[in-house]
């Protein structure tokens, strides 16, 4: 099964600690596990743009800015076996110990 | 016009063998399927068709065996008529259709790995629950719905969303690798033991509506301690639940009013319970978990003969292990009762202002009650008077608000 992994910033947890982040260790054992590997660290939101499209007009504007002091930091594709195993690879990652990660399966095609 | 409703036997044996061999049903159907809803549906559709087949060609021998190999036959037609190149249909490959009313082989592992499945921790803990009465137990939906209070409607929607969860997000079907077996055990425990409170606070409230909760807790647990007989944790909490449930006839006396355990009637405990929760209940291992230090405490109280002879040192020692292992405001207050056991009222209340400095049970009724009680123990009626009246406000069901009506009235005599 496919699950896109936020990498997502957590305002209650443990303050970052660069001597402790693995992040080149996790993204090696991912590889060698699934070979196919698809991720990476993300602007934060000040850098983000919306873009929509209504009644044939288009609407760009800067943002949308976090409220609040969690906004995902990165993504990674990754294709686990079940969801234990997505777990499992989550709880590895070092934004597991200072920010938190949401998984979510990738919508099946039928 | 009313119709005597009259018993239908062959209903009688299709429902009596769907409880007793659903959880094994399904749970065989899972492992060849992979999909929860097809294998509780095929099971539906089992027991549909065994009501006209019996009725023509009378039960058979072994009405489980026969109602899984048709479930098994049903999953089979479903899946290929749904899709034939589907990763199910491999595994089915594998599996012969088998003629009807042939002995199938089902491992006890399958219902393990059913429970472990059920309360996995990426469900809610209602959605835990619901499951696992429903898949593991096989009560119906309908009875689930009355056990919380809930529709049927209501409670079908949560089971469906939750098989679809499971599905969707991709929750295995197994049991945990060794690594996390122990952390996942106890998810499982916690789902047991929240089954058995509800049952247990509900036997002395308003309803005896949720009775029936409490044996299916003892009896799941009984299943866990069965298929992980080393498993110190599972025994403990048979062991805590046979203990506590050895004490359900003392617990309400004969006006229905509520017993405290001091003063119940030991001779109305069940001695099979106890003789069987003190068989399970280990001594002094080191490193013991909440629920085997539980089931010890509960144990010093069914090997006491009257509360007065009871170890109360060793209680309070075993309830300073448990704050360490499972620290709560519950266990901190239950601490203070033991301490007032063995050192006095006085020294109970230091440990209550304790938990009232740390103000994580304001509000809570027990801690009143707790106060008022060792406070009339030191004589000072006027102050157990006010906590009686405070805890009488805050209590849930209406037993415990009798119960205190009844010790208010005693202090201010």
């Amino acid at each position: 099964m496919e699950y896109m992994f936020f990498v997502c910033t957590d305002p209650t947890a443990p303050a970052y600690d660069p001597a402790d982040d693995d992040i080149e260790v996790w993204v090696a054992e991912v590889e060698k596990h699934s070979g196919v590997h698809y991720g990476n660290r993300l602007r934060p939101p000040s850098d983000a743009t919306t873009v929509k499209v209504r009644d044939g007009q288009l609407g760009v504007t800067a943002g949308p800015f976090a409220e609040t002091a969690e906004w995902i930091a990165g993504y990674d594709v990754i294709d686990c076996i079940d969801l234990d195993e997505a777990i499992e690879i989550a709880s590895r990652h070092p934004m597991a110990r200072y920010g938190q990660i949401e998984i979510r399966p990738s919508w099946p095609f039928e | 016009m009313t119709s005597r409703v009259r018993p239908d036997p062959i209903a009688e044996v299709a429902a009596r063998a769907a409880a007793g061999e659903s959880a094994r049903i399904v749970s065989t159907l899972i492992r060849m399927t992979g999909d929860f809803t097809l294998a509780e549906d095929c099971l539906q559709d089992a027991l549909t068709k065994a009501m006209t087949e019996w009725r023509k060609s009378g039960v058979p021998t072994n009405p489980g065996a026969w109602l899984t190999t048709v479930a098994k036959n049903r999953a089979i037609d479903l899946l290929r008529r749904a899709s034939a190149e589907s990763r199910a249909i491999q595994r089915l490959a594998h599996e012969p259709v088998e003629p009807e009313g042939e002995e199938v082989g089902v491992d006890s592992d399958d219902r393990l790995t059913l429970i472990f499945t059920c309360c996995h921790p990426a469900l809610s803990m209602d959605a835990r629950v619901a499951l696992t009465l429903r898949t593991v137990a096989g009560l119906s939906t309908a009875e689930i719905a009355r056990l919380f209070l809930v529709t049927e409607s209501t409670m079908e929607k949560r089971l469906v969303r939750t098989r679809a969860r499971i599905k969707n997000t991709g929750i295995p079907y197994r049991v945990p690798a060794p690594e996390h077996l122990s952390a996942r055990r106890d998810g499982v425990l916690a789902v047991l033991y929240l089954l058995f409170t509800a049952g247990y606070r509900a036997t002395s409230g308003d309803t005896m509506l949720r009775r029936p909760l409490l044996e299916e807790a003892i009896g799941l647990a009984r299943v866990l301690v069965e298929l992980m007989p080393d498993d110190p944790e599972a025994r403990g909490l048979l062991a805590l639940m046979l203990l506590q449930h050895s004490r359900s006839a003392a617990r309400v006396d004969a006006a229905g009013e509520l017993v405290t355990l001091e003063q119940q009637d030991r001779g109305l405990w069940d001695a099979d319970a106890t003789t069987e929760g003190l068989s399970l209940v280990t001594r002094s291992t080191p490193n013991a978990g909440r629920y085997e230090l539980q089931a010890r405490i509960a144990a010093c109280h069914a090997e006491a003969i009257d509360a007065e002879h009871t170890d109360f040192a060793r209680i309070v020692t075993l309830y300073d292990e448990l704050g360490t292992v499972a620290p709560s405001p519950v266990v901190e207050l239950n601490r203070a009762v033991a301490v007032a056991m063995h050192r006095g009222p006085s020294a109970g209340l230091a440990v209550l202002d304790g938990i009232d400095a740390a103000g994580t049970l304001d509000g809570h009724h027990l801690l009143a009650a707790t106060r008022a009680e060792l406070l009339r123990r030191l004589g000072r009626r006027a102050e157990a008077a006010r906590e009686y009246e405070r805890a009488r406000a805050l209590a849930p069901t209406e037993a415990e608000r009798r119960y205190l009506e009844r010790r208010l009235t005693e202090v201010t005599r």
